[in-house]
């Protein structure tokens, strides 16, 4: 059974359609990531699933039961969101125990789960304090208790860690991943952040515009991409990609000397198509047509700005530190079989 | 057209004459603690000690002249018999404290603190929240809103129109008693009913203000975080328990400025009742009795204790309002 199905789910706004009949099955106990840029619709997505906005067409169905015209409080779904949302007049303690007063459970009980989760998060000396009086962190972990407090069948994340800084981001990122780990629930996670994608997720859903454009677990997406969007959103520094034409059985690229075989049948004469190379899958190699613009020297890695003879940008991760001002030209090797090839139109993946 | 004249150069002295004076005085201060020379510093720090009180200045001396002068010389009258040519003591007060109708008016000034604040405020939220959710809601408000243009005097004329009495049998021109008598039932002299004349008094007080706190109680309603209505809806809460344990404790503080708003207006209330029944069937409150007994009765005396007493009722509640409010801003 699917801890949350969508079948042909659409939604429209007025005359604007922003959500494409999107289909998907998240199994229960999995920790699905949306993730997309900017209105791509992942939130909203997430939001009819919550309940929070009307569902136009299709059906969603949590744990097996359709919930598409059900009212969020009844879905058995509990949510976190970027902003907290945490009731300001409510001692931390309240803020908890909301939901289960809401719902005619007995003070004794109320106070045992949220005595327990507290546990959890470790927010036993914060529970008569305010929201005020709480960090961003402890902010987002209240928020995160009173989600856990319900016992929900599927939790809700809607970008959680995008108000906190770094530090504590990876910190929380740490935390969320355990906690799914220990209450072993449905998460379904938005996000524009990949790394917290790559990082936390089962299962990623990539959305553009409103469609789903793939889903999969994490290292499939970053080594199997099906178009030239997924290559290009997953993965950091993101992927390069140069102009290239198939001709007579090889793919000549304007930005390269050495010419790659054609080794897909898609790879048709003629054909216009992008090459894609990871910036990993790239190795610098004495000098070369490469002008070097600029160096980002990690310590660890370095990230080489270079401007290949075509006019097209490359970066290149490399272990040698390079001076951070740029200048002088390098070559430029790898292997061909780290190569991805797209239409240049369609931008579909040729294998 | 010489009035006209008048206005004009008075308004005209007026704006040229605090722009003379702020430009003026801070020439002459700049004349004084030039921000160059060896002491560039110390004259900078000295005139940004006084720069201030340059500003304040005209506003602390006609406040003074208008506001602090009068309540010393109210309460040094009060002290005084009618004409302030025997000093009496707290004669005007025990005088008071025996007076049936001082007593009138205290209580009615207490009934309409609770009640026309209280209406005000929950006519008010209550509009400020159905407005918002209807599609002809700004119209709506808009409406609710007007009364609030109309002078206190001009309220209370259409309101004594609203309650006017005609004989039975002849045709009914006060709306209130035409519908009484369509509906078959007696006219009324409404406002001479004891008991209930105030409080057809206080609804024209409550139909005024409900908009003043609408409009205030709409913005802050508005300024309530989307997200924890939605983690309300989500954690099960219905419309009315999202509306009283969500919404109204987080713009609690607003509700107290209006709340405390209105008391104030309340305890000055005399146009309404001045107009409509001038105290008359035991419709008197404090401040037109003051007026009635300070120039009526020409008692200077008397008429500045009723002020004074007005004045202590009014004071703790304003100090509560600018409190709160200051609460509110930061």
């Amino acid at each position: 059974m699917s801890g949350v199905q969508l079948n042909r789910v659409t939604k429209d706004f007025g005359p604007v359609r922003v959500i494409h009949g999107v289909d998907l099955a998240v199994e229960q106990g999995e920790f699905c990531v949306f993730v997309g840029p900017s209105g791509c619709g992942k939130s909203t997505l997430l939001r009819m699933i919550a309940g929070l906005e009307e569902t136009t067409g299709g059906q969603i169905l949590i744990e097996g039961q359709d919930v598409t015209d059900a009212e969020p409080a009844d879905r058995g779904v509990a949510m976190v969101f970027q902003t907290y949302a945490l009731y300001p007049h409510m001692t931390v303690a309240q803020n908890m125990g909301f939901g289960l007063k809401m719902n005619g459970h007995p003070k004794a009980e109320i106070a045992a789960k949220v005595a327990e989760a507290a546990r959890i998060l470790k927010l036993e000396p914060l529970l008569d304090r305010k929201p005020a009086a709480l960090s961003g962190g402890q902010r987002q972990r209240v928020a995160i208790g009173r989600a856990i407090v319900r016992g929900p069948k599927v939790f809700l994340f809607d970008e959680p860690l995008s108000n906190l800084d770094a530090e504590l981001r990876v910190e929380m990122r740490a935390e969320i991943a355990r906690l799914h780990r220990e209450l072993g629930a449905t998460m379904i996670y938005v996000t524009h952040d990949q790394v917290e994608a790559m990082t936390m997720a089962d299962k990623i859903v990539v959305l553009r515009a409103g469609r789903i454009e793939q889903v999969g677990a994490p290292m499939d997406l970053y080594d199997d991409p099906d178009n030239r969007f997924v290559a290009g959103f997953i993965g950091s520094p993101a992927m390069n990609f140069v102009k290239a034409r198939v001709q007579g059985g090889q793919v000549v690229s304007p930005a390269f000397a050495a010419t790659l075989p054609a080794a897909s049948p898609a790879l048709t004469e003629g054909r216009t198509v992008e090459i894609g190379l990871r910036p990993d899958a790239l190795r610098l190699s004495g000098d070369g047509p490469f002008q070097v613009e600029l160096a980002e020297n990690l310590g660890g890695t370095t990230f080489a700005h270079l401007r290949a003879p075509s006019g097209e940008k490359l970066i290149v991760q490399t272990g040698q530190r390079l001076d951070p001002a740029g200048g002088g030209s390098l070559g430029l090797s790898f292997d061909p079989a780290d190569a991805f090839f797209f239409d240049a139109e369609t931008g579909q993946r040729l294998r | 057209m010489e009035l006209f004249w008048l206005a004009i150069s008075t308004i005209v002295i007026g704006v040229f004459g605090c722009v003379a004076w702020f430009w003026g005085s801070n020439w002459v201060l700049d004349r004084i603690y030039p921000a160059r020379g060896p002491q560039a510093g110390d004259n900078i720090r000295k005139a940004n000690q006084i720069r201030p009180w340059l500003f304040l200045g005209p506003a602390i001396l006609f406040l003074t002249m208008y506001l602090v002068y009068p309540v010393i010389d109210s309460f040094w009258r009060s002290l005084h018999n009618a004409n302030g040519s025997r000093f009496v003591g707290a004669a005007n007060y025990t005088w008071l404290a025996g007076d049936a109708k001082f007593r009138e008016s205290m209580v009615n000034n207490m009934l309409w603190l609770l009640v026309v604040p209280a209406l005000s405020t929950l006519f008010g939220l209550l509009a400020a929240q159905l407005t918002d959710r209807l599609k002809w809601g700004n119209i709506g408000k808009s409406l609710i809103f007007m009364p609030m243009a109309i002078s206190f005097v001009g309220a209370g004329v259409i309101w004594k129109f609203i309650y006017e009495y005609r004989a039975s049998g002849e045709p009914q021109i006060g709306l209130l008693n035409w519908i009484v008598t369509q509906l078959g039932g007696e006219p009324q002299i409404w406002l001479t009913i004891p008991g209930w004349n105030s409080f057809f008094l206080m609804i024209v007080l409550i139909w005024i203000q409900t908009g003043f706190a609408m409009v205030i109680l709409s913005a802050a309603l508005r300024g309530i975080p989307e997200e924890t209505i939605e983690a309300a809806i989500l954690d099960g809460a219905s419309p009315l328990q999202v509306f009283f344990r969500i919404k109204v404790p987080q713009i609690m503080g607003t509700i107290a400025v209006v709340w405390t708003t209105i008391t104030i207006v309340v305890l000055k209330v005399f146009d309404i009742v001045f107009v409509m029944t001038n105290g008359q069937w035991g419709t008197q409150v404090l401040a037109n009795y003051m007026y009635d007994w300070s120039f009526r009765a020409n008692d200077a005396g008397r008429g500045s204790a009723i002020a004074i007493v007005l004045m202590l009722l009014v004071t703790p509640i304003m100090v509560w309002n600018i409190y709160n409010a200051r609460k509110e801003v930061r």
